[in-house]
């Protein structure tokens, strides 16, 4: 048992922190936020070429720094301090894990450019009627000569404006939620057949509502086996879902941090806020809160590779600690500031929209419990 | 970072559970078992075991009879000890008074007292609160006057744990009444069989006899009993409770308790059903279960950092808190869980009573055990002043 970090972490660590202070205060996010294309493809080149830090979770065969779960985690943290809305979660986590996994061909030739920075994933995987069930799926995939036709409706999938390629879930098979039938694809996200409907989202991204009208795509899109790609899925999205409470270990210390600066500069009857006792215990309750998110995602992380049964627990348990600490942490955030906290001019708002959608990412608070007993506490 | 135990730790979590197995005393089981209080013997009986292997203060430096074992082997240590259901020690000697003195003492006064405290010969127990000092330590009145050679001490302690057994006690006493409140405090070992010292007992809602108050009358306490320099006890008293704190957390006796309540929930009927398939009590206990592991994994987190050169710091006092609110929970969901049973009271086994008690087993010391943890929150510095703690010391308001 060993909970230090390599010299290497903490290199990609510090790097990593040295360039988003740099390059993603706030205004210049706003500014990013702001522009035609809701983002500034320069940071996410740099990131690739300037600082490699898209090949600190893949191996050295695959050109990476042969990371993995840890270092998708602290880059996910690091990105969280300053609310980047960089697609790195989607490309790295979500595309790359499930490349990682399947290998083979696809594998060789996308990877080498998830790392060079030229490809961007988004997941296509949520639709309208599933809520957090990744088996109810209505999207089809129809077999088609050597490849499959798409047909089928996805919901508010993140970067998919930006992205080159889109990993989409969809049934080859079976009814609506059955385990059995559901396949996984990595497709051009400009086939033909694919209508987007884009969008900003309340936490700074771009988002698109996507149809799928008689898309053709062709065999190799396949990732894994036709009608067993539930397990595969259930893979990448809990090593996103943890991800996720790594970033929002990231936001949610941001928002403690930023609180206790005003807390100490606002004054009121006299004297700096920061004197009250009560807030004075909300700020360590935030606080405990934040080292707690902490100490459950490094749980989780170190035990993505476990067995499914316990690596869903993991996940679980860790994802509705998590949920319930962002909340936590961000509406006394924007208590503590009072009025202000409820303007766009402060940092601390924009923390807490980003802090309130990862409450939800992949799973609510209850649907993490309801997992979480179903698989642990059996009458 | 790795959770696996390598292939030595894992050699060391076998030489522990079986050494647990081979050794653990037969008749201390079944006491346990059956629900009845401890006597002083039932404590020392397992203390004495694990000080003839060498195994008694696995945190203390080797040097003072510490057993050099690393962090993650203390982790493991304290999981197989709960996971057998064995006795905790007093923590007095072991955890406080002992870090103290090798710490702060004298050679003579480690000479003197640390063997005592490994063996168990000596049974410590802590004069710190007293009826006007509460969470407001500093403001305690317990005075030492010096006379030669020795202290004359006037005063009076309350909440002290244990203190019908105590040979020997920890004493924060006022010996400068002019200095400011933390200032003229020093710290005293006192001989509890000293003339002028009295113990009498506090009967807590369990029906317990755990603590206590001690009265001083006039105790001759020598010059060479106190512990660092006078009017420098406060140091000393801020070192113990920082050590105090981190044992506190109690995770593997926690998990304990949980697996307890899942066995007596699959147990109890709620209708038709068993009470762990009512979602409302389910939801209760992943709710516990999930706060437990983040308490687990927050107290991994800070062992880790402690072997890397910092001591048990403010820090502590999140581990602390959490732990004793947990250990709270796990009462209260015992108490739902037993039902109609948490409400007989029952007194232990009288001589040649053969009438099975009412209630199953498990149910005995259901509502007792709340009603005496709720301690967990007031003891070792009340969670509204750890709050305090965590304030001033880490976040610097």
């Amino acid at each position: 048992m060993d909970f230090s970090y390599t010299e290497t972490q903490d290199m990609i660590r510090e790097t990593l922190s040295r360039f988003l202070a740099d390059t993603y205060d706030f205004d210049s996010r706003s500014k990013m936020i702001a522009s035609s294309s809701g983002r500034d493809p320069g940071i996410w080149k740099a990131l690739a070429q300037d600082l490699g830090m898209l090949g600190a979770s893949f191996s050295e065969d695959q050109g990476g720094l042969g990371g993995g779960h840890l270092e998708n985690a602290l880059i996910m943290e690091e990105l969280g301090k300053v609310i980047a809305i960089e697609p790195y979660l989607q490309t790295v986590v979500l595309g790359g894990g499930a490349l990682k996994a399947v290998g083979g061909a696809v594998a060789d030739a996308v990877i080498p450019e998830i790392i060079n920075g030229n490809v961007i994933i988004a997941f296509a995987y949520a639709e309208p009627q599933g809520r957090y069930n990744l088996a109810n799926i209505r999207t089809t995939a129809k077999k088609d000569g050597a490849g499959y036709v798409l047909n089928g409706h996805k919901s508010v999938v993140y970067a998919a404006p930006w992205a080159t390629h889109l990993l989409v879930t969809a049934r080859t098979g079976g009814a609506t939620s059955d385990v059995n039938g559901v396949s996984l694809f990595l497709i051009d996200a400009n086939a033909k057949g694919i209508v987007r409907r884009d969008y900003p989202t309340v936490d700074g991204f771009q988002a698109s509502e996507i149809y799928f009208e008689n898309a053709a795509i062709p065999a190799d899109a396949l990732l894994g086996d036709e009608g067993a790609g539930l397990p595969l899925i259930e893979r990448i999205v809990d090593e996103a879902t943890v991800a996720v409470c790594a970033e929002s270990c990231g936001v949610t210390a941001k928002l403690h941090q930023g609180t206790l600066e005003y807390a100490r500069q606002r004054n009121q009857f006299g004297q700096p806020i920061s004197r009250f006792q009560v807030l004075q215990h909300r700020m360590v309750d935030m606080f405990m809160e934040v080292e707690q998110s902490k100490s459950m995602t490094t749980m989780a992380t170190l035990k993505l590779d476990l067995p499914a049964a316990e690596r869903m627990a993991a996940v679980s348990a860790c994802k509705a600690k998590v949920s319930r600490s962002a909340k936590f942490v961000g509406q006394n955030a924007i208590q503590t500031h009072g009025g202000i906290g409820i303007t766009q001019e402060l940092a601390i708002g924009h923390f807490f929209k980003r802090a309130t959608m990862i409450e939800n990412q992949f799973g609510s608070a209850d649907h993490h419990y309801d997992r979480f007993e179903r698989l642990t506490l059996a009458d | 970072m790795q959770l696996e135990f390598s292939p030595a730790e894992i050699a060391f979590q076998k030489e522990v559970r079986s050494f647990i197995a081979e050794n653990y005393p037969e008749n201390l089981r079944s006491v346990q078992d059956e629900g009845h209080d401890l006597s002083k013997e039932d404590f020392l009986s397992w203390h004495r075991i694990l000080a003839k292997k060498g195994w008694i203060a696995p945190a203390w430096p080797v040097e003072y009879g510490g057993t050099g074992w690393t962090a993650t082997e203390r982790f493991i240590w304290s999981e197989e000890l709960a996971a057998a259901d064995c006795v905790g020690t007093m923590p007095f000697g072991l955890s406080m008074v002992g870090p103290v003195i090798y710490t702060f003492g004298t050679p003579e006064q480690k000479a003197k007292f640390l063997p005592g405290i490994l063996s168990g010969d000596d049974w410590w127990c802590q004069g710190y609160s007293e009826p006007g000092a509460g969470s407001d330590l500093a403001s305690l009145r317990t005075k030492a006057v010096r006379d030669g050679d020795d202290y004359v001490v006037n005063g009076q302690k309350t909440w002290t744990t244990m203190a019908q057994h105590a040979d020997w006690g920890f004493f924060l006493v006022r010996t400068d009444s002019d200095a400011k409140a933390q200032e003229g405090i020093s710290f005293l070992l006192i001989d509890m069989k000293s003339p002028g010292v009295t113990v009498r007992p506090i009967i807590t809602l369990g029906g317990e006899h755990e603590v206590n108050e001690v009265w001083l009358e006039e105790v001759r306490v020598p010059v060479a009993n106190r512990v660092y320099e006078e009017n420098k006890g406060w140091t000393c008293a801020k070192f113990l409770l920082a050590h105090e704190r981190t044992g506190i957390a109690a995770v593997a006796r926690s998990k304990r308790g949980v697996e307890k309540i899942k066995a007596i929930a699959r147990t109890e009927q709620d209708g038709d059903r068993p009470l762990i398939a009512n979602p409302f009590f389910k939801r209760k206990i992943s709710e516990l279960e999930i706060d437990l592991t983040a308490l687990e994994f927050t107290e991994l987190r800070s062992l880790a950092g402690e072997a890397s050169g910092k001591g048990p710091g403010p820090e502590s006092s999140l581990l602390k808190i959490k732990g004793s609110e947990i250990q709270q929970r796990i009462t209260e969901l015992a108490l739902e869980a037993v039902g109609h049973y948490g409400a007989p009271y029952f007194r232990g086994f009288g001589e040649g009573d053969n009438e099975h008690p009412i209630g199953p087993d498990y149910a005995h010391r259901a509502a007792p055990t709340y009603f005496n943890t709720r301690k967990t929150t007031i003891y070792g510095g009340s969670n509204e002043i750890q709050r305090n703690i965590i304030a001033k010391m880490v976040l610097g308001i």
